[in-house]
């Protein structure tokens, strides 16, 4: 059998953030869609934002969740690279080609 | 010719050009070519072409006036068409990418090593293309008629034409490029007649800061003045909701998932070289998107409050200029019913302590909102010509990375990966090219004579993708036990549950199609995630007394989940 470049042990820690990563930033998603927009957004209607006519949760279903979505992909952007980077010995995973397998 | 079509032929002919010139220059030369623009495309251009791709005439045209009809439930349409890309960036793109092959029935096939799985889901793929496609090409019928007073017929003859050339010739390579070059006319077009009305009603240009700002200076918030006009003429308060918690909960969810399992959006992030490119490709795209997404429920604000000031309890004569026009075109018809002259428009929701509401008068077509809306605002010409190029772009994008999709499907899932190993890469090139060409025609033939159903199907292609697509490619990543037996039987109950109940209240009992008969008051757009729960249920079940997924398969899950240069090279 041939020598990984990475230890089972590292890839099994990448994966584990990985996943990590992932509850925390669905969490939010969750909580900023279907829960401030849906599901709390009686709630939240009974607050204003200063200086707006826009009750909280009915800006969360309109317009903030889709700003909390776009955050929470830039953040995942960064975090796996860095993850990637940390895996793989401040290398970048490389390019590949679109058939190959 | 009046100025209006003559702007209108000058923006659109010039934008036409433009789409002929970028493909001519991006012919593809192989099926890499042609499935996935030869795999090199930067991820800005991806996320650009990803966001033409997304955004259908159904977006451009019809979002912003069903919001401004629908209020605060209209942001289940928002946050459902928006928050799909999470999932996708998170869950999908990227393991997909470093699969890497051409298109989602790849995927299932390998992963579930299983003939009968890749069927099944080049069945959906297909099935759920088609249904987009009919209404995209009804779309580019509609705005040519609308605009140039030529015939649907022909307004849909002369869309074929334009995107069997590119799509024929050029394949993804010559699509993405053109979705580029789309997206920005349709954003532009978009955003101009944003901005004036913006400034006009709260003096500040930014639509998204303008709808919670002050109505032209009268110390009243622009959402507050509309709500106290919607409640006062019966048509509730703008900002509270209407449908239930339940249902609007599953058709954001449905339509979230759905967006997600779609294959024409998810075939985009093959196109990129590395992985980290299709994570940052997805970024780029809401980017993109959310523009226009931000701005549409603030358009529908500005037009809804436009609407109720200017035509109620207007004397049909003074009514203005838009209103006169529109009303030829039969997207405003007016009824005296009372025979006082004046315009009575009316909802149903009686305010308490008040007078009787007179019967509604007047019916508004809800493309109306974004069509007339740079007149309602009294803008030049030349930018309801811009409107009009906008919304063709938007319509010609979609269809064209649609009938991709189902020409991928039929020359490289059906004829080389099931039907014949064996054919050259040449051979698949050309099927490809054939199968696009009829999937052009056919398209355009139900574009031109549409069945009764294409306005409800919308829900179909959603639910079905998120009842069979998102759970089985989920699984197929995050598990590494799941095997064919479970994914088959998951996707046919999650297909076949949702189907069957869309089917049931929007065809067969369209009188039973209400609250009181759906179950748990769920409605047909938002059973898919409902289906997606059987589909996930059924899977683990029957994957719990059936074998193990075999060893390679394992492998493959770990190849996918990692850096590739995480392992040996051999």
């Amino acid at each position: 059998m041939k020598e990984h470049p990475t230890t089972a042990e590292a890839r099994a820690k990448y994966w584990r953030k990985n996943i990590t990563y992932l509850f925390i930033l669905l969490s939010i998603w969750f909580m900023a869609s279907l829960g401030a927009g849906v599901l709390f957004v009686d709630e939240l209607d009974k607050i204003t934002i200063p200086g707006t006519g826009f009750k909280l949760g009915f800006w969360m279903a309109q317009q903030g969740s889709i700003l909390v979505f776009l955050g929470l992909i830039g953040v995942y952007v960064l975090l796996m690279n860095k993850l990637d980077k940390e895996l793989l010995d401040g290398k970048e995973e490389g390019e590949m080609d679109a058939s190959d397998h | 010719m009046d100025p209006v079509q003559l702007w209108t032929f000058i923006i659109a002919g010039l934008s036409f050009t433009l789409y002929i010139y970028i493909a001519i220059r991006s012919r593809a030369g192989s099926t890499k070519d042609f499935y996935v623009a030869g795999g090199g495309v930067p991820s800005i251009a991806n996320g650009l072409a990803t966001a033409a791709d997304w955004m259908s005439a159904a977006s451009f045209l019809g979002m912003a006036g069903a919001i401004s009809t629908m209020g605060r439930d209209g942001g289940c349409y928002l946050m459902g068409w928006t928050g799909g890309y999470v999932l996708l960036a998170l869950l999908l793109a990227p393991y997909l990418r470093r699969f890497g092959k051409f298109t989602v029935p790849d995927f299932i096939g390998d992963r579930y090593y299983s003939q009968a799985a890749r069927i099944v889901a080049v069945i959906c793929a297909i099935f759920v293309c088609f249904t987009y496609v009919c209404g995209q090409m009804r779309g580019v019928g509609v705005v040519f008629s609308r605009f140039l007073n030529v015939d649907v017929t022909w307004g849909v003859i002369i869309g074929m034409a334009l995107v069997f050339f590119y799509a024929v010739l050029g394949g993804m390579k010559g699509i993405t490029y053109t979705q580029v070059a789309q997206y920005c006319v349709l954003i532009f077009a978009f955003m101009v007649p944003a901005f004036f009305i913006a400034f006009q009603m709260a003096g500040n240009p930014i639509p998204q800061i303008a709808f919670g700002g002050e109505y032209k200076d009268s110390g009243q918030f622009i959402l507050e003045r509309l709500d106290g006009l919607s409640a006062q003429l019966g048509f509730g308060t703008y900002t509270d909701g209407s449908k239930s918690t339940i249902d609007v909960f599953c058709i954001t969810a449905a339509l979230m998932l759905g967006t997600a399992g779609l294959p024409h959006v998810i075939v985009r992030f093959y196109t990129v070289k590395k992985v980290s490119a299709a994570r940052t490709s997805a970024f780029w795209a809401l980017l993109f998107i959310a523009i226009l997404y931000t701005t549409a429920p603030a358009i529908s604000v500005f037009a809804r409050l436009n609407l109720l000031e200017a035509v109620n309890e207007t004397p049909r004569v003074e009514a203005p200029q838009w209103f006169e026009k529109w009303s030829d075109t039969g997207l405003i018809s007016w009824q005296d019913k009372n025979n006082d002259g004046l315009i009575n428009y009316t909802g149903t929701v009686q305010p308490a302590g008040a007078p009787p509401l007179a019967e509604n008068e007047l019916t508004v077509d809800k493309d109306i909102i974004v069509l007339a809306n740079p007149e309602i605002a009294q803008l030049p010409a030349w930018v309801i010509g811009l409107v009009a190029a906008g919304g063709l772009a938007a319509a010609l994008s979609t269809a064209a990375g649609l009938l991709l999709v189902i020409s991928t499907a039929v020359a490289h899932d059906l004829f080389k990966k099931t039907i014949n190993p064996n054919l050259t890469d040449k051979q698949e090139l050309k099927i490809a090219r054939i199968a696009a060409g009829g999937a052009v025609i056919v398209a355009g033939y139900f574009g031109i004579h549409p069945p009764d159903f294409v306005a409800s199907v919308v829900a179909f292609a959603f639910g079905l993708a998120a009842s069979s697509f998102f759970p089985v490619i989920v699984m197929g990543i995050f598990s590494k036990r799941m095997n064919k037996e479970g994914a088959i039987a998951g996707m046919i109950s999650g297909i076949t549950f949702t189907a069957a109940y869309i089917i049931y209240f929007k065809f067969m009992n369209p009188e039973l199609n209400n609250a009181e008969h759906w179950l748990f008051g769920i409605s047909p757009e938002g059973i898919g995630s409902i289906g997606l729960l059987v589909n996930f249920v059924i899977a683990g079940l029957v994957c719990k007394f059936t074998p193990k997924a075999p060893e390679h398969i394992a492998q493959l899950v770990n190849s996918v989940r990692l850096p590739r240069d995480a392992y040996a090279k051999d």
